[in-house]
């Protein structure tokens, strides 16, 4: 039985970790409910969001169809520029509404393995160029998040945004694109090497005519441009539709390990195929596929909370400026700064990664450039904050209270010495505390 | 005991992050530390490989910066094969005309938009190595910008060419600077990194007690943990660039005052890459210590509607290449630039149905500056004797490496490369 600062400093790396950090009250009632019951509430996802209410799905604008453009070649690109600005608002808009559904969210690990699945199945609005169909997306990932990995594979791959990212209007009988082959075995479900570029060129055939209607966006197979003949993926020859590689593909002795180990690097700390924890959590998610299970897991699993685990990650600037929103009572809106900007200067836009690799992670975030934004966005923040917390006790205790404000365990010597100089300025004091290496890791 | 940004890099990363790195961060591996790249010289660290990199003559005392295309620019709408009855016939309606390009001799032509390269070209200061590739070329973005900024085709290196010699010669992070957000791999090394600079202004936010305070916990911690030590590291890192940014860049500001020369600021209206080449010429300018930046232009990915984007791209390009030479001129330090401009490939000969061209493989490299030996080096590729549709390429971009490493840096390029490749002699 662990002391009572343990539990509640275990209690708050589950909290950074699964969701984007404990409010003081919230950390207080999962102290008094206990560790294995405070998991067993973060993975209840059954209910709906109690932010949903106030956070209404965002509105589109329906795309221009050929059809509804303008014969005249200015007028044309008139309308087409128009369009372009349209979808960059809602775009932006679409980018604060989850940064916000974070924020607000009763049930955080929702958002979290969206989030997550989001950087795995990496699609950007840059190509896409239509932010509801990114949105669309975004609802797999927060409803299936939780659920059976090959059931949520199988729906990425028919999604009209993943369909538009890795070009399926290129891959047609007699000349498939295996760009999306590719990426599915390479970063979706295998890891590389564990294939081979047969196996590609193979399954591509298998996704030809795979397409969606751009009126009402429906996934649908074109026969005409789909391949009926027998491919060979894996060793196993048949007529194979798409669904049938995604089968094949959940079902090869690699995919389990290669999942296991992505979520374990997410939330617990890095870790490759061969980690002696991925072994050991790996076989059960081959069973089952079910999520939900293995991240129950994963937060049980001893190596969890253990210093490897709770030193192993930095912040991803999106679960940074949520987190920091949450902890201060702020929204997008009211944070003080334009957060799209700041999120692209942080180096992390929702809808947007830099590429179909997704996020790395850790070091990557470590920048000076990184380092002078976040200073920046702490700065700003701070100055919108209440901070009756940090305000309403003496200076010498005020470091203590800035922890307890951001459910962080406590400062180093460094830490202390740098907030011993602002301790007499709540605002000042709150901005390093911000920056502070205890903050910005995980 | 104080931790060293060289001790927390090897022991930190390299023991506990390393494993997963393959696996997770293949796009980025440089954060994994553990597998130096073909030739990494690891234990070139002591003195005597700082010597190697400080040892050379004045010519090979140059600054580097490094122009990224990002998306792969169309290298035949760049350096037009005019008189190539080849050219149009596959481009019929996203090719140039004969009398609609600029001629610079052997059949070739700049794109109607490069009109200052022109120039530059004319006063013998533009070197264009034409065909530059690598064999078995890849034709993803993300794989084939990895070979060109880690200079290893056949291997998943870690580390990229620049970085490597960074991991030589000490830690100091204004010896390359990077101006954006992240850090492209060019610049990461197994044990150390250039800082990237944003193109904002550098001011710490705050009051001095913030900036005091902001300093103090960006010192080592006893017991901090590696990726904390690294976050201390990247602060302090942030306090040097800054300080001594804003220390040249203030004293610059008098001598532009005193001196007159131009200054870029505000030249380029929306061209994204204006900004990030002022910033450079005014560092240049100003005498920062740094040997290579690295600038970068994205948007050439043009599978659709290529000719009005290309064009605009060149005009782009060519407005803030032009404009950085011009600030230079005069400057003792601008006289050691040497500018080269690359993409992750070329596109494919023959244009596609969507008035756009797809991946293809080699395309000219430009290299810019008063030292440089203008003129054409490396064959044209033909335009018929082509590997599945795309162009073969006549010379390996590490040989552009080599003559860079060689006479700007002033390295062993065999230390950085892994191997010996022959330099192009436009240096």
């Amino acid at each position: 039985m662990p002391v009572p600062d343990e539990l509640r400093s275990r209690i708050a790396h589950l909290y950074r970790r699964a969701g984007f950090g404990a409010r003081p009250d919230e950390l207080d009632a999962a102290v008094a409910a206990g560790y294995e019951a405070t998991v067993d509430k973060l993975l209840d996802l059954g209910s709906p969001d109690g932010a949903t209410a106030s956070l209404p799905a965002p509105t589109f604008t329906p795309p221009l169809l050929a059809a509804q453009l303008p014969a005249d070649e200015q007028a044309r690109r008139q309308a087409q520029q128009a369009e372009q600005r349209t979808q960059r608002d809602e775009g932006r808009r679409l980018s604060m509404w989850w940064v916000d559904r974070m924020v607000l969210s009763t049930t955080p690990l929702r958002e979290r393995l969206a989030l997550f699945w989001h950087g795995h199945f990496a699609t950007s609005v840059q190509k896409v160029k239509e932010p509801e169909l990114m949105y669309r997306q975004n609802e797999i990932f927060r409803f299936q998040g939780n659920g059976n990995f090959e059931a949520m594979a199988q729906n990425v791959a028919k999604d009209p945004a993943m369909l538009v990212w890795l070009d399926a209007a290129e891959n047609k009988k007699g000349r498939p694109n295996e760009n999306f082959a590719r990426e599915l075995f390479e970063l979706f479900m295998l890891g590389i090497g564990n294939y081979s570029e047969n196996d590609i060129k193979e399954a591509a055939r298998a996704f030809t005519g795979w397409q969606y209607r751009r009126q009402n966006g429906a996934f649908a197979i074109t026969p005409a441009l789909h391949d009926n003949d027998t491919k060979t993926v894996f060793g196993q020859s048949g007529n194979f539709g798409g669904e049938d590689i995604v089968r094949m593909a959940a079902a090869q002795p690699a995919s389990a390990p290669f999942v296991t180990a992505k979520l374990w690097s997410s939330f617990a700390r890095p870790a490759g195929t061969d980690d002696p924890v991925v072994r050991q959590l790996a076989p059960a998610f081959a069973k089952d596929l079910d999520v939900g299970k293995l991240m129950r897991a994963i937060f049980l699993h001893p190596e969890f909370v253990a210093p490897a685990s709770r030193t192993g990650l930095v912040k991803q600037p999106i679960e940074y400026v949520a987190g920091t929103l949450r902890a201060l009572n702020l929204r997008a809106a009211s944070a003080g700064t334009n957060l799209p900007q700041t999120l692209d200067a942080l180096g992390q836009q929702p809808f947007a990664p830099p590429s179909v690799g997704g996020w790395p992670q850790n070091g990557y975030w470590l920048t000076t450039s990184f380092a002078l934004t976040r200073l920046r966005f702490a700065s700003t923040v701070a100055g919108k904050a209440k901070l009756d917390a940090i305000t309403s006790v003496p200076a010498a205790d005020r470091p203590a209270a800035v922890a307890r404000l951001l459910s962080v365990d406590g400062w180093g010597p460094s830490t202390s010495a740098g907030l011993a100089k602002v301790a007499g300025d709540p605002k000042s004091l709150l901005t390093v505390a911000l920056v502070a290496p205890e903050y910005v890791l995980a | 005991m104080p931790i060293t940004r060289r001790e927390f890099v090897l022991g930190g990363l390299g023991a506990g992050v390393a494993g997963a790195a393959g696996l997770i961060l293949a796009r980025h591996p440089w954060e994994s530390g553990t597998s130096p790249g073909p030739g990494t010289p690891a234990a070139a660290t002591g003195p005597a490989a700082k010597g190697a990199v400080t040892s050379g003559g004045a010519a090979k005392d140059g600054i580097l910066v490094l122009l990224t295309l990002y998306g792969g620019n169309d290298g035949l709408n760049t350096l037009i094969p005019f008189e190539d009855g080849n050219y149009l016939g596959g481009r019929s309606a996203l090719g140039y005309q004969p009398n609609e390009v600029l001629p610079i001799g052997d059949g070739l032509a700049l794109h109607p938009n490069l009109t200052g390269l022109k120039g530059l070209w004319d006063a013998k200061h533009l070197a264009i190595v034409r065909g530059v590739g690598y064999p078995n070329p890849n034709r993803s973005h993300f794989r084939s910008m990895d070979i060109w900024q880690s200079a290893a085709p056949d291997d998943q290196v870690v580390t990229g060419w620049v970085g490597r010699w960074l991991d030589a010669t000490g830690n100091d992070p204004m010896r390359a600077l990077s101006v954006g957000g992240s850090l492209p791999r060019i610049f990461g090394g197994d044990k150390t990194a250039g800082a990237a600079v944003p193109v904002g202004p550098l001011t710490i936010p705050g009051t001095p007690a913030v900036r005091s305070a902001f300093a103090a916990i960006s010192e080592p911690s006893a017991g901090a943990s590696p990726l904390a030590a690294r976050v201390a590291q990247s602060g302090k890192d942030l306090l040097t660039v800054d300080d001594a940014i804003a220390q040249m860049l203030a004293s610059q500001a008098q001598s532009d005052q005193t001196g007159g020369t131009t200054s870029l600021e505000g030249a380029g209206g929306a061209n994204a890459l204006t900004p990030q080449l002022d910033l450079v010429a005014r560092l240049v300018k100003a005498g920062s210590p740094t040997r290579v930046y690295g600038v970068s232009l994205g948007g050439f990915d043009t599978h659709a509607n290529e000719k009005a984007t290309h064009a605009g791209l060149m005009a782009d390009v060519d407005e803030a290449v032009t404009a950085f030479f011009k600030s230079l001129e005069g400057s003792p330090a601008g006289a050691r630039v040497v500018l080269v401009a690359y993409s992750e490939f070329g596109r494919r000969v023959v244009a596609n149905g969507s008035g756009g061209t797809d991946h293809g493989t080699a395309a000219p490299m430009f290299v810019a500056g008063p030292s440089v030996k203008g003129g054409f080096y490396g064959d044209e590729p033909s335009l018929t004797n082509l590997d599945n549709g795309d162009l073969k390429f006549t010379t390996d971009f590490r040989s552009v490496y080599t003559t860079l490493l060689q006479e700007v840096v002033g390295v062993d390029a065999k230390a950085s490369l892994g191997k010996s490749f022959t330099a192009v002699p436009f240096l």
